[in-house]
């Protein structure tokens, strides 16, 4: 059995035939080959899977591929197309760079995505918000705190380029 | 190494990261080659039995299968589990790479189903039958190696994989002369290193040109290689690993697992590229675990507080089987049992025991974050006995900066240190003095501030191959293209640490070009010359100094050139700015391109001078480095609910000369809250019937982003004589420094408790338990210390029991 879908993803239209049973993940990873969203656990537990959805951060490991007919899902291969980018690298990517928020890289793609969630509802969050916003999301290489100072200067660029 | 440079010790931003932040980078999941096949593996839900059959018919003909296979199917074809450890009468524990007839722990696998697509072979795994008949599993590593426990291993009488033993100094008159006697016994519980990325293969094997190709989430690709070649029985030179991105590894990729050879296999026998990628639970029970160790530990010290000796007893859970170095790793706890004092006489029993659980391996710190833990708690528990403030206690029995190189009476040579400073200024940093007075006040309000020491050093850069299983030393080769462009390939493979960024610092400053002139290639057996691999804190210290010398040969070499076209000295040269300068004449400088064709052309070199401009170094360490550093930490107690909260943490560390800060400052963050990990949260917990119960990351807590206070980080710089460039290494330190700063603040906070020792994780039931054990906190604190540890030990045990019962 098969299912039609229609989502907006990374700003693109996408028709497609997917078993109900498919995960988001599998389909963006599979079947559009946006493999930048990683599994790390399939249990929703550890984040590197995150998207976002609507604007909103999911998981899009433990979300079916149906669930999300009609959504408008960014992954991290579009976070740079996002509004405030300034056309290259969005602030939020540039912060991970910049503070060295990244190492192993693996949980990257879904902490930037948590991340620009947070700034997006809450443009200048204290350590203690960016450490609650990101709860969700693993990281097992840089103890969080250059992930912390990587969005707090995201923050910083972008309430600089809306001036 | 030059005390002024441009690029070498500078904070620059990696150049690995772009790809990373643009979801653009390639780990192995993310590869997809044409007619792919993926594989799954059926495992053991019993921790001991006996697998009477194994039915695989409706797997068979489930749809999208391509074939189910047993240990039946690989007989003679796949050769065992390499293991590179070698102990005296080291007892023979051999895994098969699928079980065959009996399986030792949960998760070990017995068949392995290929299909055409990840949900069919889900599917299908299900459909494999399999007849256990379950054995007495074997958990508690004390009965594993007492009398009449079931045997893991026939024809063996017991579970002893090894005794190793070393002594050094005169301990019986240590103990005769001491004052006091201190004893306890600490648990180093058992962790599951949760890289992010679990593992992953992916192989293919071109029939025409003979070739297999591995790409593997590994940290050791070149060793990984040739096992390959030996249990496949393929040449090796049709064999060519490759490490794409590689998520984490922290040890849990230092080895050689039965999927890689499996995987590798099935894609020669099927004619089909075959991935198979781990799941998080699979990765919780058949990827290895670190530490579990039981250490019991006796000090002879004197009143004032000068170490005469130490005696200790380690039980170390190896697991049913070896992986790559599982017997090796509780003796690196046995060499650094000294810790950063002088102690004048040791005397180490390590017992290694075999048991129904996954092997434990090397995971960040591999056996030196279990010796610091037990020599810092020590060093805590004979300063409450005396009285004594930790700080000073430490400071008694340090070795002098002039001692060093210092031997301690196990042999073991620190190259350089000056731990008096470095525990100075953690205790200025940290305002001690002040902390001591603040906590003293919050007492008398009932509220429990603790504050924690740990003076560490730890064994690096491993290391020199005289004491290294598959050789210590590191390679790199370093080619100037003819477009002036640099390549520096690396036997070290590095996951994360940054090299990409560091290496090409190196390559900059030497050739006086920029870090994006040079280009930093890693993990990939066809391209780089065999190398050792990224562990034990030695990928800059001895895979760094290879390109550096490297680097050192190809500026000396252009020096000549040069020399050669002006007539000028080649060691008045500088390297700078495109150019080759000479210091004395204007004239005498030409441009780097210059000099480079001249390589290459070859019209004019100096005579007998090879073209080109090649070089490549096997660097072998004289010895090991010893980092070594200080840490402070401060915790509160929750009276009312056990809780500890982390208020303040600052950490000094020394790791030698440094090539970039911002990535020394990353590993050192990442590496203390791991530590808090095992300090707080973490511990793999196997029931009675040997079950992992804490098997996902709903049950096993690893810290998230709100664990921490704001860490506050200083380095002081001894540089290592070791090598060249003076670096002693630094992925570790943090993992072995931090655990026993925590659990000395939580255990001082809880001094007006009686409490003299807590095990980890410091979880609330077990603190607030402590806590009212004794409820008044103003009796005498610690006496009857001597008589306590068995008892303690045995409610412990109880506390332990009941937990995992619940």
């Amino acid at each position: 059995m098969s299912v039609e879908i229609q989502v907006r993803v990374n700003g693109q239209p996408r028709q497609s035939t997917v078993e109900p049973r498919t995960l988001l993940v599998h389909y963006l990873r599979d079947v559009l080959g946006l493999t930048g969203t990683h599994v790390g656990c399939e249990t929703s537990l550890c984040g590197a899977c995150t998207v976002l959805l609507d604007g909103r951060a999911v998981k899009s490991c433990t979300m079916l591929a149906v669930q999300a007919d009609g959504a408008n899902i960014t992954t991290i291969e579009g976070v740079s197309g996002l509004n405030g980018s300034n056309g290259g690298l969005h602030p939020v990517q540039e912060g991970f760079w910049e503070k060295h928020g990244l190492q192993c890289g693996f949980c990257t793609p879904g902490m930037i995505c948590a991340s620009v969630e947070l700034l997006s509802k809450n443009p200048n969050p204290s350590e203690a918000e960016i450490r609650h916003a990101l709860h969700g999301n693993l990281c097992r290489c840089t103890g969080y705190q250059k992930i912390v100072e990587s969005v707090r200067y995201a923050a910083g660029k972008m309430k600089a380029r809306k001036r | 190494m030059a005390t002024a440079t441009k690029f070498i010790g500078k904070p620059l931003k990696r150049k690995e990261d772009p790809r990373l932040i643009q979801g653009i980078a390639h780990y192995v999941d993310d590869l997809v080659l044409a007619g792919m096949l993926h594989a799954g593996f059926v495992r053991s839900p019993h921790a001991h039995a006996v697998v009477k059959s194994i039915d695989s018919t409706k797997a068979q003909s489930a749809p999208g299968v391509v074939g189910v296979f047993t240990a039946e199917d690989f007989r003679g074809q796949i050769g065992i589990v390499p293991c590179a450890a070698q102990l005296p009468d080291l007892k023979g524990a051999p895994r098969p790479v699928l079980a065959t007839g009996r399986v030792r722990f949960v998760g070990e696998a017995v068949a392995v189903v290929v299909a055409s697509d990840r949900y069919a072979l889900r599917d299908a795994m299900d459909l494999v039958e399999v007849d256990y008949e379950p054995l007495t599993p074997v958990v508690d590593p004390e009965k594993a190696i007492s009398k009449n426990a079931p045997v893991l291993h026939e024809p063996s009488a017991d579970n002893v994989s090894f005794r190793w033993e070393l002594e050094g100094g005169d301990v019986k008159r240590a103990f005769k002369q001491a004052d006091k006697v201190i004893r306890q016994r600490i648990l180093n519980q058992r962790l599951v290193p949760m890289a992010m990325e679990p593992r992953g293969v992916l192989a293919e094997y071109k029939r025409g040109e003979k070739t297999l190709t591995v790409w593997s989430s590994t940290q050791i690709p070149h060793l990984l290689k040739t096992q390959l070649a030996a249990m496949l029985g393929t040449p090796e030179h049709s064999v060519r690993v490759i490490t794409p991105e590689v998520g984490g590894g922290f040890g849990s990729k230092l080895n050689v697992y039965p999927e890689e050879a499996i995987v590798a296999h099935l894609a020669m026998r099927l004619g089909h590229p075959v991935k198979w990628m781990e799941s998080r639970r699979e990765n919780f029970v058949c990827t290895i675990h670190g530490r579990d160790q039981i250490a019991d530990v006796e000090a002879a010290v004197s009143k004032d507080g000068t170490l005469l000796g130490t005696k200790w007893r380690i039980i170390a859970d190896l697991g049913a089987y070896y992986q790559l170095l599982t017997p090796l790793v509780p003796t690196l706890t046995g060499l650094m049992l000294a810790g950063s004092y002088k102690v004048p006489a040791i005397k180490i029993e390590i017992i290694g025991a075999l048991t129904n659980k996954m092997a434990t391996d090397a995971y960040r710190g591999a056996g030196r974050p279990e010796a610091t833990y037990y020599v810092e708690r020590l060093m805590d528990l004979i300063a409450a006995e005396l009285k004594m403030d930790p700080a000073e206690i430490r400071r008694k029995n340090f070795p002098l900066p002039k001692e060093f190189p210092y031997t301690t009476p196990t042999g073991v040579a620190y190259d350089s240190a000056n731990y008096q400073r470095s525990l100075d200024i953690a205790l200025k940093k940290s305002g001690y003095a002040k902390l001591r007075k603040e906590q003293a006040a919050l007492r008398k309000q009932g509220r429990y501030l603790g504050i924690g020491v740990s003076t560490y050093v730890e064994i690096c850069a491993m290391g020199p191959s005289s004491a290294m299983p598959a050789g210590g030393w590191e390679s790199a080769t370093v080619r100037v293209e003819p477009t002036g462009k640099v390549t520096i390939l690396t036997g070290a493979s590095p996951h994360g640490q940054g090299q990409e960024t560091s290496f090409a610092q190196m390559g900059a400053e030497v050739l006086g070009l920029t870090p994006d002139d040079v280009n930093v290639v890693h993990g990939d057996t066809g391209a780089v010359p065999y190398g050792i691999g990224t562990f034990g804190s030695r990928g800059t210290a001895v895979g760094g100094t290879a390109a550096y010398m490297s680097l050192v040969k190809l500026r000396d070499k252009l020096a000549k050139i040069v020399g050669h076209l002006t007539g000028e000295d080649p060691k008045n040269f500088v390297f700078g700015g495109g150019s080759i300068s000479s210091k004395s004449s204007a004239n005498k400088s030409i441009s780097l391109g210059e000099a480079i064709g001249a390589a290459y052309t070859a019209k004019t070199l100096p005579q007998g001078m090879e073209p080109g401009l090649e070089a490549t170094t096997f660097f072998e360490p004289t010895n090991f480095t010893f980092p070594f550093g200080a840490h402070v930490c401060v915790v509160e107690i929750d009276a009312e609910t056990g809780g500890v909260r982390l208020l303040k943490y600052v950490a000094v560390d020394d790791c030698g000369n440094v090539l970039n800060p911002l990535l020394v400052e990353g590993q050192v963050h990442g590496g203390i809250v791991q530590s808090v990990g095992q300090a707080m949260f973490e511990e793999a917990v196997y029931d009675e019937h040997g079950q992992l119960i804490t098997g996902e990351l709903m049950d096993y807590a690893i810290p998230r982003a709100d664990a921490m206070p704001w860490m506050e980080t200083h380095r002081t710089v001894t540089p290592s004589p070791v090598n060249p460039l003076g670096v002693k290494g630094v992925g570790e330190a943090g993992t072995i420094g931090a655990t026993p700063a925590i659990i000395n603040a939580v255990v001082d906070a809880l001094a007006p408790f009686g409490v003299r020792h807590v095990d980890m994780p410091v979880k609330r039931e077990r603190i607030w338990k402590l806590m009212r054990r004794k409820a008044a906190p103003k009796r005498a604190p610690r006496a009857a210390a001597k008589a306590k540890p068995k008892k303690k030990s045995k409610s412990a045990a109880r506390r332990r029991t009941s937990r995992r019962a619940r």
